[in-house]
C-alpha cells in the first residue's frame, strides 16, 4: 500500500478534507443566522445586565458600569416568583405528562384508520393564536362562563368564588398550551417503536403492565425527555397566562421581565433576570437529560 | 410472572383454521410434532407457516381449533403464560439492554433465582459470553441472531419457536448457523419448530418437514421421503427440480408397476405410485437421470432418441438439456467426476435412470 501511494500521494486529493470543507460551507448560513440573531442580542442583553441608571435620571438611558449586584438585587426582589415560575412549569409539565402518555399512546397503538385525524386533532390548536387560545379559556372559567355558572349551579363552588386568578387557572392554560409539544415527541417515539419488541416480551413472559415497565417505556424515554423540555423549559419563561388567567398573586417570572422591560423601562434589571432564568432552566435540563441517561438509547 | 407449570408432551394441532376476514390464512389444519424433535413448517410466503408458527405462540388466535402441548390445552392460553419461545424473525432484541439483561429478560419475569450462571451458561453455549455487556446493536447479525436463540432457550421452553431465523445472514453464515443450530437443539433437547420458504434450509435441520401450501400440508414426512416420493406437483417443485413427463399407467403386478410414457415403457417400484387413476404424471429428479451416447445399450429404465440443446457448467454439476422426440426438454445434471461422457451441443443421447427413482403423481394434480 504505501509503495503505491509514492508516486500519486501528492496528487491525490483528499476526499476527506473536501467533505470537511462542504460541511462548513453547508453549516454556515445556520451559523451566521444564529450570530446574527442569538449570539448578538445575548451580548446585548449581557451587556445590559449591568448597567446603571444614567446620571442625568432622564428615562430609558443607563451607563455601563459593571455592577454585578444587579443580578443579586434582581433575584433577591423576586424570589417569589422565581419560585412560582418553575412550581407552576413543573406542575403543568407533570399534568402534561400524564395526559400526553396515555394519548400518543393510544394514537400510536390504538386509532388504526383515525391516526392521522387525531394527530391533525392535536395539531388543530395552533391554526389560532397562543393569545386567542388563552383569552378564550379566560371567557370560559371566568365569572360570567359557564364553568363558574354550572359548579355554582351545583353548588360545589360557594358563592363569590372564582376559578381564574388563582394557581389552579394558571397551571390549567400551562397545561392546555403546552399540550402538543408534550404530545408530539412521546407519539414519534411510540410510533417508531418495533411492535415486534412488545411481542417478544410477551413471549418471554412479561404480561401487559411488565411489558410497558420493562420495553415500552424505556424505549419511548426520548420522546417524553424531549416533550417533557418542550413543556417546562418555555411554561417557565411564560407571563401570558399568568397575566390573563391569574392575579398578581400567581405572577410568574416572566409577568416581572416583561412589566420591567415595558413598563418600568427597567432594562438592566430585566436583563439580569432574563439571564438568571435561563441559566436557571440550562442547569436543571443539564441535570434532567444526565439522570435520565437517554443519550444511551437507539 | 410465576413459573408456569411444567408442561410436556408432543405439540398437537386439532382442525386449527385462522381467518383474516375473507382470507382463510390456515385451513383446517391438524398436525402432531413429536416431542424433543427438530419440526420444519416450509412453504412460500402468505402459505401460512407464519400465522401457524404466531398461534403456537400466542400471538394470534386461531378462529377455531385446538392446540395442546401433551395433555395441556394451551389454545387460549396468553403468550406470557405458555412454555413456549420464540426467535423472531429479526431477532427482536431490545435495543435499551445489555446482551445480559436480554438473555436475562424471561428468567427475571419468572422469578428464577439463579440467573447469573444460567445467563453465563446459555452464552458459553453460543460461545459469545465475552459480549455479555455490549448493546445489540454493536453486535453483527449472526451474533444477533445467536443471542435470539441464548433468550430462547435459557428460559427452557417445552417448545422453541423459529420464524425464519437465518433468513438476514447471508449464505456462508447461513450455513454454519444451520448446523450449530441443529446441534444446539440435540444438546438441549427441546421441540424446535422452525419455518421458513427455504427448502434446503428445512431438509438439512429437521427431523420432519411439512410442505405448508393455501393454509394447508401438502405432504409430512422425513427430508429424504418429501424428496424422493412427493405426493403433489407443489411439493416436487417446490423441494428440489423435477421432470414430468405425461404417461398412461399399464399394469400393475406385485410390488411394481409398469407405464407407458411418450410410447416407452418403464417400470417402478408400487410405493412410488401416488396416482390414483390411469393418467399419470411421471416424475424423475435431473440428477437421477444418466447420459448416454446414442446406440450405447443400457439398464434400467431407458429414454431414447434425445438430443442435447443446452449445456451449463455449474463447478459440482453441468445441466444439460435435453429435447425428446416429443418435443419436451427434460433436465439433466451430471457429477462432474468423470462419469459421464463428453457430450456436445447437437449430441445424439439415451438417458437412463433406476426404476425405484421414479415417482407418479395424478396427471391433473397441480
Amino acid at each position: 500500500m504505501a509503495i503505491a501511494r509514492v508516486g500519486s500521494s501528492e496528487k491525490v486529493y483528499s476526499p476527506n478534507k473536501r467533505s470537511k470543507r462542504n460541511a462548513y460551507l453547508l453549516l454556515a448560513p445556520g451559523l451566521l443566522w444564529l450570530l446574527l440573531f442569538f449570539v448578538f442580542p445575548l451580548l446585548n442583553l449581557a451587556e445590559t445586565s449591568t448597567k446603571t441608571p444614567s446620571p442625568t435620571f432622564e428615562t430609558g438611558e443607563f451607563v455601563q458600569s459593571f455592577r454585578f449586584a444587579n443580578f443579586i438585587d434582581a433575584f433577591l426582589a423576586n424570589q417569589a416568583q422565581f419560585y412560582r415560575s418553575f412550581t407552576y412549569a413543573l406542575a403543568a409539565t407533570i399534568i402534561a405528562l400524564a395526559i400526553a402518555y396515555p394519548l400518543a399512546y393510544s394514537i400510536a397503538f390504538r386509532s388504526g384508520a383515525w391516526k392521522n385525524f387525531l394527530l391533525i386533532l392535536v395539531i388543530a390548536p395552533f391554526f389560532t393564536s397562543f393569545l386567542l387560545r388563552t383569552l378564550a379559556w379566560k371567557q370560559i372559567l371566568g365569572a360570567e362562563g359557564p364553568v363558574v355558572f354550572i359548579l355554582k349551579f351545583l353548588g360545589i363552588l360557594p358563592d363569590g368564588a372564582t376559578i381564574t386568578a388563582t394557581a389552579f387557572s394558571v397551571i390549567l392554560g400551562l397545561t392546555y398550551n403546552f399540550l402538543p409539544f408534550m404530545t408530539l415527541p412521546i407519539y414519534a417515539s411510540l410510533d417508531r417503536l418495533d411492535y415486534r419488541l412488545i411481542e417478544a416480551s410477551g413471549d418471554l413472559y412479561a404480561n401487559g403492565a411488565t411489558t410497558f415497565r420493562k420495553v415500552t417505556l424505556p424505549l419511548s424515554m426520548p420522546g417524553v425527555v424531549a416533550g417533557t423540555l418542550l413543556t417546562f423549559i418555555p411554561a417557565s419563561g411564560d407571563y401570558i397566562n399568568a397575566q390573563l388567567l391569574g392575579s398578581p398573586d400567581n405572577f410568574m417570572i416572566g409577568n416581572v421581565i416583561n412589566s420591567r422591560f415595558f413598563r418600568v423601562v427597567d432594562y438592566p434589571t430585566a436583563a439580569a433576570l432574563s439571564f438568571t432564568l435561563m441559566t436557571t432552566i440550562l442547569i436543571l435540563v443539564i441535570i434532567y437529560i444526565r439522570r435520565s441517561g437517554t443519550d444511551e438509547l437507539v | 410472572m410465576s413459573e408456569p407449570k411444567k408442561v410436556q408432551g408432543d405439540l398437537i394441532l386439532s382442525n386449527i383454521t385462522k381467518s383474516f376476514g375473507d382470507f382463510v390464512a390456515v385451513d383446517d389444519l391438524s398436525l402432531r410434532i413429536e416431542q424433543g424433535s427438530f419440526f420444519a413448517l416450509l412453504g412460500p410466503s402468505g402459505c401460512g407457516k407464519t400465522t401457524t408458527l404466531r398461534m403456537m405462540a400466542g400471538l394470534e388466535e386461531p378462529t377455531s381449533g385446538k392446540i395442546c402441548i401433551g395433555d395441556t390445552d394451551i389454545t387460549d392460553t396468553k403468550p406470557y403464560d405458555r412454555p413456549v419461545n420464540t426467535v423472531f424473525q429479526n431477532y427482536a432484541l431490545f435495543p435499551h439492554l445489555t446482551i445480559h439483561e436480554n438473555v436475562a429478560f424471561g428468567l427475571r419475569r419468572r422469578g428464577v433465582k439463579e440467573i447469573d450462571p444460567a445467563v453465563e451458561k446459555v452464552l458459553n453455549l453460543v460461545e459469545l459470553a465475552h459480549l455479555k455487556n455490549r448493546k445489540p446493536s454493536q453486535l453483527s447479525g449472526g451474533q444477533q441472531q445467536r443471542i435470539a436463540l441464548a433468550r430462547a432457550i435459557v428460559n427452557k421452553p417445552a417448545l422453541l419457536l423459529l420464524d425464519e431465523p437465518l433468513g438476514a445472514l447471508d449464505l456462508k453464515l447461513r450455513r454454519q448457523m444451520q448446523i450449530e443450530l441443529k446441534w444446539i437443539q440435540t444438546e438441549v433437547g427441546i421441540t424446535f419448530v422452525h419455518v421458513t420458504h427455504d427448502q434446503e434450509e428445512a431438509m438439512t435441520m429437521a427431523d420432519t418437514v411439512a410442505v405448508m401450501n393455501n393454509g394447508k400440508i401438502e405432504q409430512m414426512g422425513s427430508p429424504a421421503d418429501l424428496y424422493e416420493n412427493p405426493k403433489t406437483v407443489f411439493v416436487a417443485n417446490f423441494l428440489g427440480q423435477s421432470n414430468f413427463i405425461d404417461g398412461t399407467l399399464e399394469s400393475s403386478d406385485g410390488a411394481s408397476v409398469v407405464a407407458n410414457i411418450q410410447g416407452t415403457r418403464i417400470t417402478f417400484p408400487k410405493a412410488r405410485n401416488n396416482a390414483s387413476g390411469k393418467d399419470l404424471k411421471v416424475g424423475i429428479r435431473p440428477e437421477k437421470f444418466r447420459l448416454h451416447s446414442a446406440g450405447d445399450s443400457v439398464n434400467g429404465n431407458v429414454l431414447t432418441g434425445g438430443i442435447i440443446t443446452d449445456i451449463s457448467f455449474f463447478g459440482v454439476s453441468t445441466q444439460y438439456l435435453v429435447e425428446m422426440a416429443w418435443k419436451q426438454e427434460l433436465m439433466v445434471f451430471e457429477q462432474n467426476d468423470g462419469g459421464a461422457p463428453d457430450l456436445e451441443k447437437g449430441d445424439a443421447v439415451t438417458l437412463s435412470w433406476e426404476p425405484q427413482f421414479t415417482f407418479a403423481l395424478d396427471a391433473n394434480s397441480n
